[in-house]
């Protein structure tokens, strides 16, 4: 078995989606020969040709705002934000037209759309290149919203919301792309999208994460069992719908919950999830939900950002607050 | 501050001085085929040559859309709909458009296009839903090639350039197969002239030649704000600036838009490319039922384009040439007032939607977290029953 990286997946499961539907689409900005600023639809126009991989002009309005016309006519288009602070052009199209299509019309029109946003921090970027707006679509109804953590997860998630009926807003934390490897077995079945996952058992602390934060909420783990503390790390995958039963299950054993996104923490995916695991597991609870997240600021300038994002250190923090509590 | 016509300074040409003010009763390059009073005239371009038996399809087809029109703001003004958006002096441009289209060619609309919808076969009832509050679109936008009526300004255009995208990739342009080659038409109006999404459909239709016809009803108000606010040239000659031809077509002449429509959805067939059209029009009523016109336009505005009624030219043309009698002003009469007893009495016993509906079709299957919130909601419901609340 071949070892890969998150891109590495990505593009496997994008030219897999497109071999097996015709219907699938690719579009945004520089995906042709260039490949993606990030690469991760490299080679793709060369084989499936520019009706398929289809470079757009400078207007992320424009991408999605062609793609809703391009679904209503049995497409299903794939188009990619090439950075997470260059969606809000296109917000009104994907809130107003795109969240609601299948709603206004009681189920006649659908809009099998993936939407696809690099997102997160800790590249070393200038200002509206790091960003975590995921929960400004988790709030919409009518869209779904999944961010992958890892290589493999890439492969199979971008393929399973491909097939996904309803608009699908797909996160990928483009700090791992060309990071960490996994060895792919294509022929495995993969968990269904819209699951939540345990990836590290515990019984200290349930310590909730997605995306890039996954990889520090496992690092954390680490460092926490060489202290004797066990902590145990879900990684959500799916931001909307929320899929809460592992999660309720782990904070019943645990009563004690950590929730770590880059996002700010003020009406963040942590803000729902402490409200939701408040209303299930109150006597549960031996301490409070704690939130580590980014700061209610603008995303700072790059040579601090590390300070800024949630890191090892941080985690634990909250985690020692939660026991000692 | 200064006018930027008076000193180009090494700028070019005055542009007013070369587009003319943008208003001018159309100006000189108004595509018309029949004038204000009646009388046919011909254009070396977008001529045709129309049988008695389509011109009387014109005219009854406006005088039934203007009875939708009628028959929906009296139903605002007696509280059965919330708003109406009034098409009043409009019906030439939708008619024109709306007839100039073959059964595969896709229309995109504003929230406006109720002529169009009469021509792709909605019944008008089915229009009414959205401004009664009861649903937003009853009809099935696959099953007539009529989009949802869209609120967002200009949000459609680009829908129309992706569908229109679609059509290229399905191979249904240019084969010359007559039934197959589509097309789209994208609605908007003079405001939506000035919105980010109809010049990003602009580009991108330029840019993959879709086969789209941007078609704007320049009706001179964007609610309270007169086309001098949007543009200081002509509209129709922003299209060159795109890269497409634009057209200004009289809009209060159906034989015009007609044939200048039916042209350029050709073209689009045919795989030339997009058309600008700008029909130009002018809206007699008020934006919708709750706007006051009184308050930002003078009434002898409103006297002035009175006399180049689309209805009316066409009547005087059709009576002059003898190709109607009164029979046929007789029967469309009947007609008309069975569709505004369709349209009254139907409208009245539209059902409000079931409360518990509105978690349908969030999604094309309920998610599990839906379905607890509404049985939660089902459980507050039913713990009203047997008592007083």
């Amino acid at each position: 078995m071949a070892k890969i990286t998150l891109a590495k997946g990505l593009n496997m499961g994008l030219r897999k989606a497109m071999e097996d539907d015709p219907k699938v689409l690719i579009m945004g900005e520089d995906v042709g020969k260039l490949g993606g600023v990030f690469r991760i639809t490299d080679g793709l126009q060369k084989d499936f040709g520019e009706d398929r991989v289809i470079d757009s002009p400078l207007a992320e309005s424009g991408i999605v705002g062609t793609a809703v016309g391009m679904a209503l006519r049995g497409y299903r288009p794939v188009v990619e934000i090439q950075f997470d602070g260059f969606v809000y052009p296109a917000y009104d199209q994907i809130v107003c037209q795109v969240a609601k299509m299948t709603f206004r019309s009681q189920g006649k029109s659908k809009m099998p759309m993936v939407i696809r946003i690099p997102f997160g921090g800790g590249i070393g970027a200038v200002e509206h290149h790091s960003e975590s707006p995921e929960a400004q679509f988790a709030h919409t109804p009518g869209l779904k919203v999944v961010a992958c953590s890892n290589p493999v997860d890439g492969y199979w998630m971008i393929q399973q919301a491909i097939a996904c009926d309803d608009p699908v807003i797909f996160l990928e934390p483009k700090r791992q792309y060309h990071a960490d490897k996994l060895e792919l077995d294509e022929s495995a079945t993969p968990d269904p999208l819209f699951t939540a996952r345990t990836v590290r058992a515990g019984s200290d602390v349930t310590v909730l994460a997605y995306g890039p934060t996954v990889k520090t909420a496992l690092k954390a783990a680490e460092a926490a069992a060489n202290e004797g503390k066990s902590l145990e790390v879900i990684d959500l995958r799916t931001l909307s719908p929320l899929d809460m039963k592992p999660v309720y299950e782990s904070v019943r054993r645990t009563g004690r919950v950590v929730v770590t996104h880059e996002a700010h923490v003020n009406l963040g995916m942590g803000s729902e999830l402490s409200a939701r695991i408040t209303e299930e597991c109150f006597y549960s609870l031996e301490a409070p939900v704690l939130r580590v997240g980014g700061f209610d600021t603008p995303y700072p300038p790059s040579r601090i950002e590390e300070e800024w994002l949630p890191d090892l250190d941080r985690v634990l923090d909250a985690v020692d607050r939660s026991l000692e509590f | 501050m200064s006018d930027p016509a008076v000193n180009t300074g090494g700028f070019g040409p005055d542009l007013v001085e070369v587009f003319g003010p943008s208003q001018q009763d159309g100006g000189p390059e108004l595509v018309q085929l029949l004038t204000p009073e009646g009388e046919r005239v011909h254009h070396p371009e977008f001529d045709h040559d129309f049988s008695a038996e389509e011109l009387r399809g014109f005219y009854r087809d406006m005088v039934l859309t203007r009875r939708i029109d009628t028959e929906a703001t009296a139903l605002q003004r007696h509280g059965e709909l919330g708003i109406w958006a009034q098409l009043l002096g409009q019906e030439a441009a939708q008619i024109g458009a709306g007839r100039a289209l073959r059964p595969q060619d896709y229309v995109f609309p504003t929230y406006r296009e109720h002529g169009v919808a009469y021509c792709r076969g909605i019944d008008p009832l089915d229009l009414l839903g959205l401004f009664r509050g009861v649903d937003q679109g009853a009809w099935d936008p696959a099953e007539k090639n009529f989009g949802l009526y869209t609120i967002v300004i200009g949000a459609q255009v680009l829908h129309g350039v992706g569908y229109a995208m679609g059509i290229q990739r399905d191979g249904a342009v240019g084969t010359g197969d007559p039934d197959r080659d589509a097309a789209v038409i994208a609605h908007f109006g003079d405001g939506a002239s000035s919105q980010g999404d109809v010049n990003e459909g602009f580009i991108f239709a330029a840019s993959y030649n879709a086969p789209v016809v941007f078609f704007c009803q320049n009706n001179q108000w964007a609610i309270s704000e007169p086309i001098e606010r949007q543009s200081r040239i002509p509209l129709y000659q922003r299209a060159l600036g795109f890269g497409f031809p634009g057209v200004r077509v009289d809009g209060n002449d159906v034989l015009a838009t007609y044939a200048v429509t039916k042209a350029a959805l050709q073209r689009a067939r045919d795989g030339q490319g997009p058309t600008f059209v700008e029909a130009y029009t002018y809206r007699m009523g008020a934006h919708t039922t709750t706007d006051d016109p009184t308050r930002y336009r003078l009434s002898d505005d409103v006297e002035h384009w009175k006399l180049k009624d689309p209805i009316e030219r066409l009547k005087v043309y059709l009576r002059r040439n003898g190709l109607v009698d009164q029979a046929f002003f007789d029967d469309l009469d009947a007609e008309a007032k069975e569709l505004g007893h369709h349209l009254r009495e139907g409208c009245k016993a539209l059902p409000d939607p079931e409360p518990m509906s509105v978690f349908d079709h969030v999604y094309t299957e309920m998610t599990d977290e839906l379905a607890a919130q509404r049985d939660g909601y089902a459980a507050y419901l039913a713990s009203f029953e047997g008592s007083d609340h």
